[in-house]
């Protein structure tokens, strides 16, 4: 599916989130936020970019390593990302939503 | 002579025991195995204690019985593994050298990682199940219990047998029904997840189920505390659950040993190759079941079919043989839904949980995704399985360590999407 993003045309799946994590900009990060409601700010960003990193290296994200991390606690974590911040951060991160149950 | 140490006799380590000894020329090699336990708990039994389904007693077997005699067995604590030196420190000092170890130490619940958890209320009115003990003081709970809120709660993801939750809800249900009480108890099943059933195929087959059984879905719940006093939990972002009876699965963490041996993720869970089974780390260390990090679900199942691609893999690691990428993560688990009645589920890392019959295409008995009675026999008859063909490592007909797709309905396209990652 494609949505637009920042006046770009992006490959997402059905539920927003971008296919190929090297299309992402700040730009289409800012776009996905509005959409979830979230203005970003620098300590935002600073998450997002430790949130590619970690799924560069190939680690599987859960809500406890990035609180474990160093980078954010898990009580900040909710306050930038209310209301299922892992969900919304990888998609606002341009990374795969993170893996779940059956 | 040359030294394999198993660590870990629960289910994978009894397994692998009985594969190689059957496997290994008796001179080459001399196979130890360590557990600190005496008793083998059979861990499913932990979902039918709480409801008498199931006594105590049929919950556990003398581990010894199910090693082979040609095994040292030997019963301590393991206090470190020095993978550099290629040996493992017991309890007492002892050493153990090692030309191959395999890592079968499980999975243990960890409730002191949640605030509160492990606090005054602690098997008063906040139970696991997920122990003999914890399962046991719950029965004798429930015994009593006069009804009010009933709270089934998971912590956080994985945990082994990620369906067992699920299952505890629907036979409280049942119990409570059979009790004459169920107006009198109002349950609510809180999750981590987004659903109870997050997979799509899985989700549209069996979401009703919840509701036909009046459970409360309280989803995207991530518990920051218990609030012992007030009896309720609360969440990160503050949302509030109040309980009377409290069944928490806590989180699930791989042994401390492997914490202190420096060799395991945040969870310390092993990192393992999830074709081969061989540590990500360490050539001469190889691990199965619940210890591993491996995506698939943690389950016996899960284990039986490592076991017997681990045990091709260690022949073949021994003769220089390249090892088989072959483990697909295929896991095979039933769901009791109450009523005598239970669901089939089958699956591995790359197909999701679909719909079909098993293991016969065409004739089944068994129905995936759908609740019968041959379901629900087969899964108490999983017990007699366990101890006399999974343990002794005996092969089971026609179920094969790889799932099969002959007998399930095939996906359309758009279902496929959504890739199996972790159950
Ligand atoms: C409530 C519940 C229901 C379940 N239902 C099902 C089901 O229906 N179907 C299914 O397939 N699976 C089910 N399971 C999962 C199944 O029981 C496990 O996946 C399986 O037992 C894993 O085997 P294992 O050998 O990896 O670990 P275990 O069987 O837990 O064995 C680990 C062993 O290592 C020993 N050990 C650990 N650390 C040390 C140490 N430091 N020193 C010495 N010894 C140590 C322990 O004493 C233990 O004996 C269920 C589990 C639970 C809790």
């Amino acid at each position: 599916m494609e949505a637009t993003l920042a006046n770009e045309k992006i490959e997402v799946n059905e539920q927003g989130y971008l296919l190929d994590m090297d299309q992402w900009h700040e730009g289409i990060a800012r776009a996905i936020a509005a959409e979830e409601g979230i203005e970003l700010t620098n300590r935002h960003f600073e998450v997002v970019n430790f949130l590619r990193k970690e799924q560069k290296n190939g680690t599987s994200l859960s809500i406890r390593k990035i609180g474990k991390s160093g980078v954010v606690d898990i009580k900040e974590f909710y306050e930038l990302f209310p209301e299922g911040p892992l969900k919304k951060a990888s998609r606002i991160a341009g990374i795969a939503k993170p893996a779940s149950c059956i | 002579m040359k030294n394999l140490v198993i660590l870990g006799a629960g289910s994978a380590g009894t397994m692998m025991a009985n594969h190689l000894s059957k496997r290994f020329r008796k001179n080459d090699w001399t196979i130890t195995v360590v557990d600190i336990h005496g008793k083998h708990y059979y861990q499913p039994g932990f979902l039918f204690l709480p409801f008498g389904i199931y006594g105590e007693e049929d919950c556990f077997k003398s581990k010894t019985n199910y090693l082979p005699k040609s095994v040292q067995y030997i019963q301590t604590g393991i206090v470190e593994i020095k993978a550099n030196d290629r040996k493992v420190v017991l309890v007492g000092g002892k050493n153990l050298n090692y030309d191959i170890l395999i890592i079968a130490t499980g999975a243990r619940i960890a409730p002191e990682e949640v605030e509160g958890m492990k606090g005054t209320e602690w098997h008063k009115s906040v139970f696991d199940f997920y122990t003999f003990e914890g399962a046991k003081n719950l029965r004798n709970k429930l015994r009593d219990w006069e009804g009010g809120k009933l709270v089934v709660h998971i912590t956080e993801m994985p945990i082994k047998c990620p369906v067992a939750p699920l299952e505890f809800a629907f036979l409280a249900d049942w119990h409570f029904q059979k009790k004459g009480m169920r107006d009198k108890v109002e349950i609510k099943y809180v999750t981590p997840m987004d659903g109870a059933f997050t997979k799509p195929k899985a989700a549209s087959k069996l979401g009703h189920f919840l509701e036909d059984k009046n459970i409360n879905l309280v989803p995207d719940f991530a518990i920051a505390k218990v609030d012992n006093e007030n009896k309720k939990i609360i969440s990160w972002d503050n949302k509030e659950v109040d309980f009377d009876l409290l069944v928490t699965v806590p989180t699930n963490m791989g042994d401390d040993v492997i914490m202190r041996s420096g060799l395991g993720d945040d969870l310390n869970f092993v990192p393992t190759n999830k074709h081969t089974l061989q540590s990500e780390e360490y050539e001469d260390i190889f691990v199965i079941g619940d210890a591993t990090n491996v995506p698939t679900s943690k389950a016996g199942s899960v284990a039986h079919f490592e076991a017997e691609i681990l045990t091709d893999n260690i022949l073949r690691y021994i003769d220089g043989e390249p090892l088989l990428e072959s483990f697909d993560g295929h896991a095979n688990c039933f769901v009791e839904t109450g009523f005598n009645k239970a669901m089939l589920i089958d699956f591995n890392y790359e197909t999701e949980p679909l719909q079909g019959v098993f293991p016969f295409k065409g004739i089944g008995p068994m129905k995936l995704l759908e609740e019968n009675r041959v379901n629900h026999w087969a899964k108490l008859g999983f017990r007699w399985v366990y101890w006399n063909m999974l343990m002794k490592g005996k092969k089971i007909l026609f179920i094969t360590p790889q799932m099969q797709l002959a007998g399930k309905e095939l996906p359309t396209k758009e279902l496929e999407e959504e890739k199996f990652v972790a159950v």
